[in-house]
């Protein structure tokens, strides 16, 4: 299935992206599952998705936990903590 | 209410007059958060940002008297003693108007999507966030 993903601040810079659109395994279907998708792409992937990184996610333009569903056409988006105010 | 996430600075006396129109209000209170020292850019996730302010203001009045609300809330780059963020919120009385903006501000620190980029002699570093902002909003629970 489809997603269009987004990455931002740090993780944009360190990927070199700030988009893409990906063709995902039927069997990845939680933001947790397609983390460690992308990690298997090895690289730069593999350090910024690196378990002990804190790293946030959100799905559909909403916070989403490690445990969330996603769905073919979502946009998930990975971020490091927030640091706005 | 008004959210608004914005390059443009803006001009507190003409947002809380804006809040003061409502004869119901008896108390404004007010928070604004500006750059310390080193000179910045903010970046955020257009289209989620106003969504995730939103949900905070809406959690807000579910809690308290809220009778008019604004959020501020800048991008881009700025220059230390610039403003960065408005939380201001219209309520009957002042601890319902304290309690808001404080709770909205706390929120805003954990759940918005805004990510400060430091621009220090040597070089740019992204901001890390801190422990300290999760327990403030961990006490609103």
């Amino acid at each position: 299935m489809k997603v269009k993903l987004r990455f931002f601040a740090s993780l944009k810079e360190q990927l070199g992206r700030e988009a893409e659109e990906i063709d995902v395994p039927a069997g990845v279907a939680t933001v947790a599952a397609l983390r460690t998708h992308l990690v298997k792409r090895g690289g730069e992937w593999q350090v910024a998705f690196a378990e002990k990184r804190l790293v946030r996610a959100a799905v559909n333009q909403e916070m989403a936990p490690a445990a969330a569903a996603i769905k073919a056409g979502d946009e998930v988006a990975f971020f490091p903590p927030v640091t706005g105010g | 209410m008004k959210i608004s996430v914005q390059k443009e600075d803006f001009d507190l006396n003409k947002e809380i007059d804006l809040l003061r129109k409502d004869e119901k209000v008896g108390a404004v209170a007010s928070f604004i958060g500006q750059v310390r020292e080193v000179a910045m850019t903010l970046e955020h996730y257009p289209g989620m940002t106003e969504k995730a302010v939103a949900k905070i203001v809406e959690e807000a009045k579910g809690r308290w008297n809220v009778i008019d609300c604004t959020v501020i809330h800048r991008y881009g780059e700025l220059q230390p003693t610039d403003r960065i963020v408005l939380v201001a919120v219209a309520s009957a009385h002042r601890g319902d108007a304290f309690a808001a903006c404080e709770f909205i501000m706390d929120y805003l620190k954990t759940q918005a999507p805004f990510w400060k980029k430091e621009h220090r002699e040597g070089g740019a570093r992204w901001v890390e966030a801190k422990a300290t902002d999760d327990k403030a909003a961990e006490r609103w629970k």
